[in-house]
């Protein structure tokens, strides 16, 4: 176990190698585009992270701004995951209902979600509502194509196993083709979540809180560190999000596949 | 053998269009009718009639050109330097080892969270949206590219190495060759991505040419919603064509393998 462990630490032998590269880089050019990462730490703690352990260090200009960008992000996965599953698998299941919105669907997914912007804030003036409405619109098409390669490639025989005995279509939903489209829509939600995140700062770049908002601050102010430490917050971010995806995902696809492979 | 009989509806061009006129009239009917304010959104007409003027207009023409073209520039770069990264670090494991810790971190930064970032360190733009570009699209090509050598049969790779042939020599014959449908794959994603990236930067970092400068523009004319949205169709229209483009040439290129890597975006 500790063998395993400390196995694991040198294999990220190169991590501290490439900071003490930059470090030693930054402070030799002195350019003052390229704080040395030192100083963007410093930066951070006295932006953000001077707070108590109770908030996990996070002072109240941190705690203002990165609780609703995650409320956010979050709330714009949700409801373009219900949505995207929902009709996804509806595509997925109707080859008619799909011809009739496959050109609209193409044409959805084509659009730069960013150049939607202005549109939305034309839509919902800014505030939360417009935010969430950018990220779902932009995040929603992964969900919805994964959903329907999922739903469309469910097994015949279970289907008919499902009409035999005269299932419900609720059930027939619940039991057989929902779980039989999980793997597909997984990595439908992971790719929508990554670009979640990228909607949540580029929807918070013209409004006044939120973690987008704190890097247009840093930026108007020419505050290159803050700028910098903004960055490395939303990569650290998507890092740990990411993390408990693959957890959850990892937990969700072991029922799936020993329940396969009870059958 | 099924006799074929065609009805209309079981054609995908008819029913398609069907659906595209449906929902148009419904929005039209529903402005008329006074169901929304046709100030806070126009009606379909409207932004058809302005779409057509749009393109034809030579100023908006020449902002599609500037798109365009960093878009390729950016994308070619991005083949340039992610293909052979991704060949490197599939078939060599002690160097993929090492960098992996890296590029985990580095994949999950928002690409627009360093435009901000970016405006800073580019004077010309143009060097910016490709620089922005190359860094979002990277990751789906290594990705892809790492994937499809992990597919690469055994069996002909030894083959080979029993006859003696070099390494390099097995990566060009057997590797490339059974991997490059991953690759196409992989540059299709990126090819969404860098239209999306050189979008962006436009938008985010101003400029004096492409399609993002435009819609910025356009938010301060008395029609800035139409105009919008006029100008977003004709970068969905771009998206679409891109995207059919590469799907086509992945068809043709690659019939002999059926291969799907990665998951749709």
């Amino acid at each position: 176990m500790i063998r395993k462990f400390f196995a694991g630490l040198l294999r990220l032998w190169l991590v501290p190698v490439v900071l003490a590269v930059w470090e030693v880089a930054t402070r030799a050019m002195e350019h003052p585009f390229f704080p040395p990462p030192s100083q963007i730490v410093v930066r951070m703690r006295d932006l953000w992270f001077s707070g108590s352990p109770s908030t996990l260090w996070m002072n109240d200009t941190a705690l203002g701004n990165i609780p609703n960008s995650l409320g956010r992000l979050l709330a714009g996965w949700a409801v373009s995951g219900v949505v995207g599953v929902v009709v996804g698998i509806w595509l997925g299941r109707s080859p008619m209902f799909f011809r009739f919105v496959d050109p609209l669907i193409q044409f959805g997914r084509a659009l730069p979600p960013p150049a939607l912007l202005p549109l939305f804030m034309a839509l919902f003036s800014i505030g939360t509502r417009m935010q969430v409405a950018t990220i779902t619109f932009g995040i929603i098409w992964p969900v919805l194509f994964n959903a329907a390669e999922g739903a469309r490639g469910v097994d015949p025989l279970h289907l008919e196993t499902a009409r035999v005995f005269r299932f419900s279509r609720a059930r027939r939903f619940f039991t057989v083709i929902l779980p039989s489209a999980t793997p597909k829509i997984f990595a439908g939600l992971r790719l929508s979540l990554s670009l979640a995140l990228i909607l949540m700062v580029i929807s918070e770049l013209f409004s006044t809180d939120g973690i987008g908002s704190m890097l247009r601050d840093a930026q108007r102010s020419f505050d290159l560190r803050g700028v910098w430490g903004a960055v490395i917050l939303l990569g650290t971010l998507g890092y740990l999000l990411n993390q408990v995806f693959l957890v959850v995902e990892r937990k969700a696809l072991t029922w799936h596949y020993s329940a396969k492979k009870l059958v | 053998m099924r006799l074929n009989v065609r009805r209309p509806l079981d054609s995908p061009l008819i029913c398609g269009a069907l659906g595209v006129l449906v929902l148009l009239a419904a929005e039209e009917a529903a402005g008329r009718l006074g169901l929304f304010s046709t100030l806070q959104f126009p009606l379909a007409s409207t932004v058809l009639v302005n779409a057509a003027e749009l393109i034809v207009d030579p100023d908006f023409l020449m902002d599609i050109v500037a798109t365009v073209l960093a878009w390729a520039l950016g994308l070619l770069l991005t083949v340039v330097v992610a293909v052979p990264l991704g060949l490197l670090l599939g078939s060599v494991p002690p160097v993929e080892r090492a960098l992996r810790p890296l590029i985990e971190f580095m994949r999950p930064i928002p690409s627009v969270a360093i435009i901000p970032l970016a405006s800073f360190i580019f004077s010309e733009r143009l060097d910016m949206k490709i620089a922005m570009i190359l860094y979002a699209s990277t990751w789906p090509i290594l990705i892809n590219t790492m994937y499809g050598l992990r597919e690469v049969d055994p069996v002909a790779k030894e083959t080979l190495r029993t006859f003696g042939f070099s390494p390099l020599q097995v990566l060009w014959r057997v590797s490339l060759p059974s991997t490059a449908p991953f690759i196409a794959t992989g540059i299709r994603l990126a090819a969404t991505i860098a239209l999306i990236l050189a979008i962006s930067t436009e938008l985010l970092a101003g400029g004096s040419e492409g399609i993002g400068t435009f819609i910025i523009l356009a938010g301060s004319s008395p029609d800035a919603v139409t105009l919008t949205i006029a100008a977003t169709f004709w970068a969905g229209v771009l998206g679409v064509l891109a995207n059919g483009a590469f799907v086509r040439a992945e068809r043709r290129l690659f019939r002999w393998n059926a291969a799907r890597a990665g998951a749709t975006l």
